[in-house]
């Protein structure tokens, strides 16, 4: 219960956490939300020797909708819940938002803190992904945008250096004939998804024009379904699309879900998002 | 050793305490105020909600030093001048509580909900207070006690 | 004074105030001067032998005072309180704190004593325990067979006990059936989660020579009783106080290693010690519950007239018998194997296995959620064979006619309406109209289903002369109380029962209220505490009104009974003409002449013109000790919805009919079947506690052990239908239990009716998504 003793910092600057990060380079964990890190170190699974915890660093919070939108890393989870004009301009995030954790972790979790934890299990890489979203992030060498698709690495792994901090998560808006769904496969104890799956798509007269199609708690990282994305193009089949949507998946099973379990729920559960994007883009 | 300073229940206390010291630690043992209470160590059962400026944390998950500066409610504070809040009110009145154990962290998890949300169905209520484990009630009077109070809340301050 | 009785009503609880404002006193609140911490290095591995502790480093750890081992520790014995008589059980050796093998993950090998639970633990990491691992077992079937690896080297096959129970001639039962059902049935393991973990504090007080102790408790005098008896602290000088109790739901029943270690500790430091435990050790220590595998086959008639009753089942005991363990799968579990139903011929088996897991006992329903569980699936799979409606089954085999009424199990039920439960209960909550949604809801595709649970429990456990002999307690149950009335009126009652969540300052106080005539708010209950309490058995087994509460009121009859002596002197009166009613003692015809109870307790304080033979004082004790249990029973139904493409199933709604005899208080008693029908659902929809072949608890935290949370369990509608119990003045049977043992097999009954036209007849509990979609898809 009572985590290893570390050396706390709490810089209010990304400068100064950045240079906190090159000084002490892998004794150091960067302190967001706390909601992935302080659980485990209280269980002393992680025992890093100094936290440095950015939670007073009042330039990486905000949401900015601006032709996209531009989340501020340390934005924390309910203000994008209740955000106003994130729900007109890119639903799905608030949607799968409102599925995380629970009231208390919403209040403290934050975008960036997750992103950057790279949970099998979290919601919102689904999300980024299907959005074709982008990371920017920061370090010694300055600011550089990382695209979605190229930030989930492998399990709790991304394409961070170890100094770099995220600093912004960059979104479209959404516009008419637009759609995005997040449908998700809550574990029951946990929250986390089980399988959660994104999926946005326009539409052109009837039919998809463009879709993507994004798979989270099935195995060691979130993933695209490129080929339910290739398949559902030109129509409207979600069902059809996404019948074998979770073959070929890298997939992680445990006692709750199985492999053969959980791929046959990446199917049912693409299919649901899918349908709900098509109807939204229809609507 | 870092010397914090929190307000806690509207008194400002001042003291030392290891990086390493989790809120609810503070709380109970710095600070003797033990109606918060610590039911799990993985986040999940909410005995130890508490608000930090205004809004529900569990506090076996935030850092006794991230809380310096920010001012906590406790199931303690909740009373106001001898006044129960409605919520406590209501949990009395439909036995919302067996042993009384998950009461604290439940309550001030519900009054985070009806600030959010004045009038919840009782669908939002059994979502809204996911973050709150209870083995006795089944949630049932739970249920009964949010909409008690969420209905006197509404009553006192008409919209 | 009060007119108007209490028995009955809604009265809102007088514990809440503190409750609800942060003022409970748990055991984890306790803070003594000068007090330090201890933290339980726990075995790893599920069965090693130990070969070296190397304690070194942690005691060289600033801020650590001492580290203990079985070296510096007496090897104090974790006992089993229960000998089952004539079946040659064997008991294995077990101490507080492991010497030389352990046998679970989990299991206590060394003991490290700092200024605060961080240092500790700091400490603890540096202790090096070099083990030789062996061979592990954690399922208890595959626990019998020849060649498994062995949990003590001395018990044959792992078995513990084979104890049987036998009625009729099960033989000519089955060759005249015209149809067996068989069922293979999992009753998973479970983990009991009060929220509020254990706690134990130790204070030895060197002057005095006194132990106190505060425990997260059901049972303070029991705790007392066997710790005195294990280390020769006498009773006097040995307090055990159990506070305010976050949740106990049997688990908190037991003398486990934690409070013998902690006595000793503080013993030997003189210093009070406090542990307290995470919810992941909790997992690891704290007994499990439930745990059998049971091979069922039931003998009906063409026309479903039940015939006869077969059961072998293997219940896993753990890697050491726990307090109570051999009772639960066997007097809590064979002996009600008759259910409601007329049921002529029973063959029934158990083995009590050890295994190298966290050791099982009572956990809520104890035993009795596992039978009513087998005979209600295998009720509705008979139905299912025969083509016969669920209701009308169990309706052509329930137990009719005269109480109190001998089923073949040598339970004596005390009364019961089980048919009219039933059919209040099918009216009540529109069973026909629900089938009609059933239908509509088919033919659109949807997989709804309706599910029935007709439960029947033993309760108000005691009877000494048959928990005492005939199961083997070797100690009788029943329960004392004490009522002191204090001169100026009020009123202190001091019971053996203990609250942890049932109100029992409440109800009891509402009893006394209508039994001695004062008013509500005069009187105090006081539980928990062997330094004032006179003493106990404690609170489980749905016992506390049934048993606790006929204490109070034959002391309060005591009572009056020395008040109309008093009375009669004060008001000049032959004590035979005294009457009492409602706080006031009076002389028969002449109303004007009386004295009130409050009068007469002052003047029974001040006796200075008392004749020779009468006493002073006003106060009276009863150990009260039952002639039978009582037998709470009732028709539950559940409706739920099963998606075929997941399979998932949800909850739609959920309803009780619960006959507990007269209901003292029906918002307390309606809570309790709320409680019950949730952990009832847990276990049929999320709960199991799962070890791997190597004995590591996979579930290990409350983020893989599914607690359910408040969207997960429907709305619960309840109702009650009272045949008061003879076996007690107040007429009650208790409903501590009732909700946990009759939800889980309606839950399972109605997913397997939602699944029937697929031709799914069973699917093992629980039933999570994953299982039922297995089923769906035939694997």
């Amino acid at each position: 219960m009572i985590p290893s003793s570390f050396e706390y910092h709490a810089p209010t600057s990304v400068a100064e956490a950045l240079s906190l990060l090159q000084q002490y380079g892998d004794e150091a964990k960067i302190l967001a939300g706390g909601h992935s890190l302080l659980p485990a170190m209280k269980l002393r699974l992680a025992a890093p020797g100094v936290l440095i915890d950015i939670n007073k660093i009042a330039e990486l919070r905000g949401v900015v909708i601006n032709g996209n939108v531009n989340i501020g890393s340390m934005t924390t989870w309910a203000t994008l819940e209740h955000h106003d004009g994130l729900r007109s301009a890119c639903g799905v995030l608030p949607e799968a938002v409102a599925m995380i954790g629970d009231i208390q972790v919403r209040n403290r979790g934050t975008i960036g803190g997750s992103l950057a934890h790279a949970d099998p299990a979290a919601d919102t890489p689904a999300v980024v992904l299907a959005l074709d979203g982008q990371i920017r992030a920061q370090g010694p060498g300055g600011e550089r945008t990382i695209a979605a698709g190229d930030f989930f690495t492998d399990m709790l792994s991304t394409a961070l250096e170890p100094t770099e901090l995220i600093t912004a998560v960059i979104l479209p808006t959404l516009g008419k004939g637009e759609g995005a769904a997040y449908v998700k496969f809550p574990h029951p104890a946990s929250g986390y998804a089980i399988v959660g799956v994104a999926a946005y798509v326009k539409m052109d007269g009837g039919s998809v024009s463009t879709c993507r199609v994004a798979v989270t708690g099935a195995g060691p990282k979130a993933v695209r379904l490129t080929d339910v994305e290739q398949a559902v193009l030109g129509g409207a089949d979600a069902a059809a699309a996404t019948a074998n949507a979770g073959a070929g998946l890298d997939i992680l099973g445990d006692i709750h879900a199985g492999e053969e379990y959980r791929r046959a729920m990446v199917a049912v559960y693409a299919k649901r998002a899918l349908q709900k994007a098509m109807e939204r883009a229809s609507g | 050793m870092t010397t914090i300073t929190v307000t806690v229940n509207g008194k400002s206390y001042t003291r030392d305490v290891e990086p390493r010291t989790l809120l609810v630690h503070f709380l109970r043992e710095h600070l003797n105020l033990t109606g918060t209470h610590i039911g799990c160590d993985t986040s999940q059962c909410g005995a130890c909600v508490v608000h930090i400026d205004g809004k529900s944390a569990k506090s076996c998950t935030v850092l006794a030093v991230q809380a310096d500066g920010a001012s906590v409610t406790t199931i303690e504070g909740l009373a106001e001048n001898g006044t129960l809040h409605p919520l406590q009110e209501g949990f009395w009145e439909k036995h919302g509580l067996q042993c009384g154990f998950c009461t604290p962290g439940m309550i001030m998890s519900a009054a985070d909900l009806l600030a959010q949300n004045p009038n919840p169905s009782e669908e939002e209520i059994r979502h809204g207070l996911e973050g709150n484990l209870c083995r006795c009630t089944g949630y049932e009077n739970i249920v009964r006690a949010v909409r008690y109070a969420a209905e006197k809340m509404r009553a006192e301050q008409p919209a | 004074m009060t007119t108007e009785t209490m028995f009955g009503r809604a009265i809102k609880r007088r514990e809440d105030p503190r409750l609800i404002t942060g003022r409970g006193n748990y055991v984890d609140d306790v803070k003594l001067p000068g007090m330090q911490r201890v933290f339980f290095v726990r075995s790893p591995h599920a069965h090693a032998r130990i070969v070296s502790i190397d304690t070194a480093a942690a005691e060289a750890h600033p801020g650590v005072m001492k580290v203990f081992t079985a070296k510096n520790l007496p090897a104090t014995p974790v006992p089993c309180g229960v000998t089952i008589p004539n079946i040659g059980q064997k008991t294995p050796g077990y101490t507080m704190i492991a010497s030389d093998r352990v046998r679970y993950v989990g299991q206590i090998v060394a003991a490290v004593v700092a200024s605060d639970l961080g240092t500790a633990r700091d400490a603890a990491e540096k202790i090096n325990v070099e083990y030789e691992t062996l061979p592990v077992v954690v399922d208890a079937e595959k626990a019998t067979e020849d060649g498994a690896p062995l949990v003590h080297d001395e018990i044959a096959n792992n078995t513990s006990f084979v104890w049987r129970l036998d009625g009729g001639d099960i033989d000519a039962a089955f060759g005249e059936a015209d149809v067996v059902v068989k069922q293979r049935l999992v009753n998973q393991r479970l983990i009991p989660n009060a929220i509020e973990p254990r706690a134990v504090v130790g204070r030895f007080d060197r002057v005095t020579g006194e132990m106190t102790l505060w425990d997260t408790n059901q049972n303070p005098h029991i705790i007392r009783l066997l710790i005195s008896l294990l280390t020769g602290l006498p009773e006097s000088k040995l307090r055990v106080i159990a506070p305010d109790v976050g949740g106990g739901f049997g688990s908190k029943i037991f003398l486990y290693a934690e409070q013998l270690l902690v006595t000793a500790i503080a013993q030997d430091l003189q210093v009070p010690i406090k542990w307290a435990e995470s919810r992941s050790e909790n997992y690891l220590s704290t007994a499990h519950g439930r745990d059998h595998i049971t091979y069922a086959e039931m003998a009906f008639k063409k026309d479903g007239k039940l015939l006869g009753l077969k059961v072998k089942t293997y219940a896993n005991m753990g890697a050491y018998l726990s307090t109570f363990a051999p009772l639960i799968p066997t007097n809590l579990y064979g002996t009600l194997l008759s259910g409601v139903y007329d049921l002529p011929a029973l063959s029934c088996e158990v083995h009590g296995v050890l295994t190298n897991t966290v050791p099982v006992d009572a956990y809520r329903g104890a035993g009795r959620p596992e039978a009513s569980y087998l005979l209600e699936r295998l009720m509705d799979l008979a139905a299912t064979e025969l083509g016969i409606d669920p209701a009308e089954i169990r309706r052509r085999n329930f137990i009719k006619g005269e109480f109190p009424h001998r089923v073949i199990t040598g339970m004596n039920y005390d009364s019961g309406d089980y048919e009219g439960n039933l059919n209040k209960a099918l009216q009540q909550f529109d069973y026909t109209g629900w089938r009609a949604k059933q239908a509509e809801a088919r033919a659109r595709g949807k997989y709804i289903g309706i599910g029935l649970g007709c439960y029947i429990e033993a309760c108000g456990i005691a009877p000494s002369k048959i928990v005492g002999t005939v199961w083997g307690g070797g100690v009788g149950l029943w329960e004392s109380s004490t009522i002191r009335f204090h001169p100026t009126g009020k009123v202190t009652i001091y019971t053996g029962a203990h609250s942890h969540g049932q109100g029992h300052e409440t109800t009891f106080s509402q009893l006394a209220a209508d039994a001695l005539g004062v008013p509500f708010e005069n009187i105090e209950i006081v539980h928990g505490d062997t330094g004032q309490v006179q003493f106990g058995m404690g609170t489980y087994g749905s016992r506390s009104l049934a048993v606790g509460g006929t204490s109070i009121v034959k002391s309060a009859e005591k009572l009056i009974e020395k008040g109309k002596k008093i009375a009669a002197h004060l008001l000049e009166a032959n004590p035979a003409d005294i009457e009492f009613k409602s706080g006031n003692f009076s002389v028969k015809g002449s109303p004007d002449r009386s004295k009130s109870i409050g009068e007469v307790a002052l003047a029974a304080y001040v006796p200075h013109n008392y004749p020779d033979d009468l006493e002073p004082g006003f106060e009276a004790q009863t150990f009260h000790d039952p002639s039978n249990f009582t037998f709470p029973a009732g028709t539950y139904m559940a409706v739920v919805e099963v998606d075929p493409e997941t399979g998932k199933v949800t909850p739609l709604a959920f309803y009780c009919m619960d006959d507990c005899g007269n209901v003292l208080n029906p918002l307390i008693a309606e809570g309790q079947v709320h409680g019950g029908v949730a952990q009832g659902i847990g276990q049929a929809l999320y709960e199991y506690a799962v070890y791997d072949e190597n004995g590591q608890l996979v579930t290990g935290t409350m983020m893989d052990y599914a607690v359910p949370k408040a969207s997960q369990v429907p709305p619960v509608t309840t109702g009650f239908a009272p045949v008061p119990s003879p076996s007690n003045p107040m007429g009650v049977k208790g409903i501590g239990e009732a909700g946990t043992i009759g939800s889980t097999p309606a839950i399972a009954n109605a997913v397997m009716d939602a699944l029937s036209p697929m031709g799914i007849r069973h699917i093992d509990l629980p039933l999570t998504p994953q299982n039922v979609w297995k089923a769906i898809q035939g694997k």
